[in-house]
């Protein structure tokens, strides 16, 4: 055959990539990167532009016809909007410090996941339309046209982006890539390129109050469920009420709590612990989520979703709310909800009934995380706790990016993993606190079909988990968000094999010593505890004993 | 053997370019980048090609059982197994071992007729390159156990909560 290569033709291939720089190679959609494109009824569903039936491979988008005019109108308006978006296009001296920082660049190697050429992305269409150099001087000015191939690069790279803000951490004039990539999305939504993961819970939720879909029966059902498991474990009948008036608190936590595992067992524990406390607290099948994928397409669609928490906590009459364990969840409430959807002047400044400490940081929004409210119980030592409980588990904890750099709390859940168990590791400091390496997978890219995704964005993670595997024997990855708890258990057994992950809810309750409870004999995932015999097995030994 | 002894002397010359054929192979904003960080502790990356090319290497001198081989090799290629490189690119840096040894050690081969054990070393780098191959396989299907341990899981729970199915539990 005329074609056919000698074997050391064959043998002799260049592995290198082409020499070509970043505005001339366009993406390559990557099976496993990218999630599917939103089925149109969920862009019907809220409203949102551009609905029909579309794959990302597919060359024709089908944009509207005046899709140019769209995303250029789209641009000037949140310029104008957002001193924010408008400073960090033209700041950026584009110095590096940032480009390492990223989970995503560092676990793929794509130039176009530095943070700061990720913004380049965009910031190169604001230089050709928006400043006179870039009008001017073309590509000199690092400038390019507005084209089908850059909203499709756009596309691609911010949803390579979980908004957790590291590299916001180390650059110099605090450029904050996560309010780019966000603004980058909600351009891109203006053209109905939502995808399904993101565009089903954003609808499910805007239609039914929660991002699986739960109706209220299924809410009540499903706790219900958890609380036969509590009785089974504790021998404690745990009646929580739902939807009712009058009570003193309500509660809100994200819905992944209540259907997933390790999530149910966090679900457990909060069940567990408000029970104890006696606390008069009441849940709600409405406002039954506290995460917000609308967070992920617009600041309108994560305004209108997180109405129903206000709004519940004023039907209800409630003092003030209570929150679960989650990441984004919180960064929309402690940053942007008061303004969105307060004052919240009906609700009270939020005091422990237990301790009667004043949460005055929550004095605004008037709703307490749940590891700042359980801290103070312990501070106050109104809990007792058997520690051994967890001396199976060898824990370390992963700060959860939004929690961690959103709102500053390090602290209370490691003061509670102190508090209820014995071993506990911490990972090093470049890979917690405020510098935390993401999951890779939140603001809605914990999807299944993007797994190769999501390996790569939580690469340092899962280095830095193996790490304290490696010496201290950790088995057990705590955190306090509901998607870490979804998402972190593959990409432990891709990265670290033989660690688990849980809430810091679990750990509390499993060591949470409660009134009238029976011996305990197994953990929340009602696995037996290691070294304890039940009754029965002590009776039948000490009978075989006499015999 | 005579050329392990050379391989000892040659070793910082032959990671330092051995490390750089592998950052070759990213992005030339990448490897330029990588390059200038000259083993950043931040990058993890780096650190586990770094550990890993010289825990092979000092496995070929040195000797090397095969559970150590298979953990310096698993920690690379489970890095380049999620990367965009076809399964070829994935495990290639080890052919670049065997290209680089007998470039830096080219002279004395040929002056001390080495060539046989040269064979003896680029038999234990085919074994490498095997193990590599099976790792690189184990971690793709990783991937796709993942993947459908997801949809298992989310279909269980999906059944479970509507109430058509609840699990058998122990009578304890």
């Amino acid at each position: 055959m005329e074609n056919e290569q000698k074997p050391e033709e064959l043998a002799n291939i260049d592995f290198n990539p082409p020499e070509t720089g970043w505005m001339d190679t366009p993406p390559e959609f990557k099976k496993g990167i990218f999630c599917y494109g939103s089925r149109p009824s969920y862009l019907e569903a809220v409203g949102f532009p551009n609905a029909r039936e579309w794959k990302p491979t597919d060359e024709d988008w089908k944009l509207p016809d005046n899709w140019k005019e769209i995303v250029l109108e789209g641009m000037k308006e949140r310029l104008e909007k957002y001193r924010s978006f408008k400073i960090f296009m033209d700041i950026c001296v584009r110095c590096g410090a940032c480009a390492d920082k990223c989970h995503f660049y560092i676990g793929s190697g794509d130039p176009k996941n530095m943070p700061v050429l990720r913004a380049e992305l965009i910031r190169s269409v604001y230089r050709r339309y928006f400043t006179t150099a870039g009008k001017m001087f073309g590509k000199l000015a690092g400038a390019r046209d507005l084209t089908e191939d850059v909203i499709k690069e756009w596309w691609y790279y911010f949803y390579q982006c979980t908004e957790c803000r590291r590299c916001s951490v180390f650059c110099p004039y605090g450029i904050d890539q996560a309010e780019i990539t966000m603004v980058g999305r909600e351009i891109l939504n203006l053209l109905g390129t939502q995808t399904d993961w993101i565009g089903g819970p954003v609808a499910n939720c805007y239609q039914k109050g929660n991002h699986l879909g739960l109706e209220p029966h299924a809410i009540t059902s499903n706790i219900e469920y958890l609380c036969d498991d509590i009785e089974e474990i504790t021998g404690i009948t745990v009646e929580p009420s739902f939807n009712r008036k009058g009570a003193e608190i309500l509660f809100v936590t994200p819905s992944g709590d209540l259907f997933g595992d390790p999530g149910t067992y966090t679900a457990m524990g909060y069940l567990m612990l408000l029970h104890e406390l006696g606390l008069d607290y009441t849940w709600s099948t409405y406002a039954s989520e506290g995460g917000n994928f609308g967070f992920f397409t617009s600041m309108d669609m994560a305004k209108r979703l997180n109405y129903k928490i206000y709004a519940e906590a004023k039907r209800l009459g409630v003092k003030w709310i209570l929150g679960g364990e989650c990441g984004h969840m919180w960064r929309v409430l402690n940053q942007y909800m008061d303004t969105w959807n307060g004052p919240a002047d009906f609700l009270e400044e939020p005091v422990s009934p237990i301790t009667g400490t004043k949460f005055e940081n929550a004095k605004s929004t008037k709703m307490v995380h749940i590891t700042e409210f359980t801290a103070d119980l312990i501070k106050h030592n109104k809990l007792q706790f058997d520690k051994s409980r967890n001396d199976h588990l060898n824990i370390t904890f992963h700060d959860s990016c939004n929690t961690a750099r959103g709102m500053g709390i390090f602290e209370e859940p490691r003061y509670i993993i102190r508090n209820t168990c014995n071993n506990f590791f911490e990972m090093s400091d470049d890979e917690t606190r405020e510098k935390t390496f993401c999951c890779g997978s939140g603001s809605g890219l914990n999807a299944g079909e993007n797994m190769e995704l999501r390996m790569r964005g939580g690469m340092p993670r899962g280095h830095a988990v193996k790490k304290v595997q490696e010496k201290y024997g950790v088995n057990m990855l705590a955190n306090i968000c509901a998607i870490d708890r979804a998402v972190l258990p593959p990409l432990m057994d891709y990265w670290a094999p033989g660690v688990d992950v849980c809430g810091t809810h679990e750990l509390l309750a499993n060591a949470l010593i409660m009134k009238g409870e029976i011996k305990r004999t197994q953990d929340l995932r009602l696995e037996d505890l290691p070294g304890v015999e039940d009754d029965d097995d002590d009776e039948e030994n000490n009978e075989e004993g006499e015999e | 053997m005579k050329i392990k002894s050379l391989l000892l002397d040659e070793k910082p010359t032959v990671l330092k370019k051995w490390f750089d054929l592998i950052l070759d192979t990213y992005p030339s904003e990448t490897s330029d980048f990588l390059k200038r960080q000259d083993n950043n502790p931040a990058d993890p990356v780096s650190q586990i090609i770094h550990a890993g090319i010289e825990g092979l290497y000092d496995g070929l001198i040195h000797g090397i059982d095969s559970d150590t081989m298979h953990a310096q090799l698993d920690s690379i290629v489970r890095v380049r197994a999620i990367q965009d490189f076809t399964a070829s690119e994935a495990i290639n840096f080890i052919f670049h071992l065997k290209k680089l040894i007998r470039a830096e050690l080219e002279q004395d081969i040929r002056e001390q007729d080495l060539y046989e054990e040269l064979l003896a070393i680029e038999s234990d780098i085919d074994g490498m390159i095997n193990m590599a191959f099976d790792i690189y396989m184990a971690c793709r299907e990783k991937i796709y156990e993942l993947k459908a341990n997801e949809m298992r899981n989310w279909t269980y729970r999906a059944v479970k909560h509507s109430k058509a199915y609840r699990e058998v539990k122990a009578d304890r």
